[in-house]
């Protein structure tokens, strides 16, 4: 059956799904006793994840122009503040140890790898995810370029790419490929879209 | 990760007071000061690194480049190295720093990295890194399987029967070649400390790096005022094109009159234990014609103590070449 996007369940996400179906399944769990043979530490597992986080300390963090007051664990990355605490999911956690990209946000208008910076250390900064650059009906001129230019195939590195890219534009850059392509080293793509993101990335500097 | 306490002092002498309660400012410190945490974080992920306090010197006021009386260049702990290297003075008159901080990592990493986190730099030694091997830097006594094991991208230079790491920084290897001074602010006091003097040769305390004490906060480094006419260069070799440590590399600065080398400053990178300025090719440099054979002689004086191990023995060959090329095209710039 062919996938018509208007024809899905409107608040039905992947991502809504599974961590439904998963909190079920650890409900059933506990339920029946499976996830510990001690029916009170299962309870204390549940305590643990209630809100109220143990040692958690307050930041507040301004993503895409929204402020945000948020109480986290000390050791929580920007990364994981902004994917699980904020539940941006646009920025992608690939190494988790800066040497992918995947993870790349702006802060102060600067592009940096989200997983090597904890989010207490950003308290009162900017920060820009992919979500703050455009939306499917009104794109950054860097994402129709991505489109455009099918600077993708898989997509799991793309919102890094294209906030390296838009990061870049405002940076001393030579206007050959060269440039381009030693100043995005610090974005891996699996896939191997090399060429075609720096197709895109010149376009939208008008070296094309 | 394990638990830390994370805190913001106001200025520098409350992160001093903070910090000095460290048994130690080196490998195991239950303290660390953070500011682009672009090695402290990584290696904390990985339980290498496992402080109990965390102190944020981010909003402390030592971001700025600044002309010092003697016309030389004073830069903050906290600069990060991509306005380091974009400084027009640093552009115009260290062109040797500008290339080494360009040539290392990427851009976003850039951003945030820092002129001490710099200084302070871990190796990327495999065995160092993972908390399931022995390794005599992160755990004094368990040995060193990097001897007989993975040692490719390992030291040549200042090796020692109980670590052979490389210092992976580009940016140190450029401060030595300029004779930076690194600056600390301790509970004693402030100290000034020549960069050859600021690493340490592992010998048989490889744990230890640097020579700061508990409670050491560096707050800036200072560069000497710069050499007129002189040409430099930084030449990086690697396995790939970019986003890569070096196998080896030359930070170069000569001055050359009528033909013949004048003065000339010459530190390698990738190849030894600690950022590694070489005074043997210095002298071999001096007083010679500045053609290919006296560098080549001058790449073999820097390369003549080499101790190379089972994987790395190319680094040899490598690293005089590296060295005899950036001469070279130095002298042709």
């Amino acid at each position: 059956m062919p996938d018509d996007p208007d024809k899905r369940p409107r608040k039905l996400t992947r991502r809504a799904f599974i961590s439904t179906a998963g909190a079920s399944a650890a409900a059933a769990s506990i339920a029946a006793g499976t996830l510990s043979p001690n029916p009170s530490a299962a309870a204390a597992t549940a305590a643990a994840e209630a809100p109220g986080i143990e040692g958690a300390v307050p930041v507040t963090l301004r993503i895409n122009g929204k402020v945000q007051q948020l109480r986290i664990d000390p050791r929580t990355t920007l990364l994981d503040c902004i994917r699980e605490t904020v539940v941006l999911t646009g920025t992608k956690k690939g190494c988790d140890h800066g040497q992918c990209g995947a993870c790349t946000v702006h802060v102060n208008g600067r592009r940096v790898n989200s997983c090597l910076s904890l989010a207490l250390m950003h308290d009162g900064e900017e920060i820009t995810t992919i979500e703050g650059l455009g939306t499917p009906d009104a794109m950054h001129p860097m994402q129709a370029a991505f489109v455009a230019h099918d600077g993708y195939q898989c997509g799991y590195c793309t919102s890094g790419q294209i906030m390296s890219a838009v990061a870049l534009l405002k940076e001393p850059c030579g206007p050959e490929d060269a440039a381009v392509k030693e100043l995005m080293s610090g974005n891996i793509c699996r896939c191997g879209a090399y060429p075609n993101i720096v197709a895109a990335i010149q376009q939208v500097r008008g070296n094309t | 990760m394990h638990t830390f306490e994370f805190t913001r002092p106001k200025d520098s002498a409350g992160a001093i007071r903070a910090a000095s309660q460290t048994k130690t400012a080196q490998q195991g410190a239950e303290s660390r000061f953070v500011a682009g945490g672009t090695t402290l974080i990584d290696l904390m992920k990985l339980n290498v690194e496992t402080p109990s306090q965390l102190i944020d010197i981010n909003r402390l006021p030592l971001a700025t480049i600044e002309e010092t009386s003697d016309g030389g260049l004073k830069i903050g702990a906290t600069v990060r190295n991509s306005d380091l290297a974009h400084h027009p003075r640093v552009q115009k008159d260290y062109a040797v720093l500008s290339q080494a901080l360009l040539s290392g990592a990427s851009a976003q990493l850039r951003n945030m990295a820092t002129t001490a986190g710099n200084l302070l730099q871990r190796t990327r030694c495999v065995y160092f890194r993972d908390t399931a091997m022995a390794c005599n830097k992160r755990e004094p006594g368990t040995g060193c399987p990097a001897i007989t094991g993975f040692n490719r991208t390992l030291a040549i230079l200042g090796t020692s029967e109980s670590c052979i790491a490389t210092n992976p920084s580009d940016m140190n290897v450029a401060l030595a070649a300029l004779e930076a001074t690194v600056h600390v602010q301790g509970p004693k006091g402030a100290r000034a400390v020549p960069i050859g003097e600021f690493h340490l040769l592992p010998g048989s305390t490889p744990q230890r790096e640097t020579v700061l004490e508990p409670g050491d906060l560096i707050t800036h480094v200072t560069l000497p005022p710069p050499i007129a006419g002189s040409k430099q260069l930084y030449l990086k070799l690697r396995d790939r094109a970019s986003y890569e440590f070096a196998l080896a590399s030359a930070a170069v600065v000569l001055t050359i009159a009528s033909g013949k080398v004048t003065r000339a400053r010459v530190a390698m990178g990738g190849v030894g234990t600690k950022p590694w300025r070489s005074p043997e090719a210095e002298s071999a440099l001096v007083g010679q014609t500045a053609d290919a054979a006296s560098f080549r002689k001058a790449a073999e004086a820097a390369l003549r103590n080499a101790k190379p191990q089972s994987e790395n023995a190319f680094k040899v060959e490598l690293a005089k070449r590296c060295l005899t090329h950036a001469l070279q095209t130095a002298a042709a710039s």
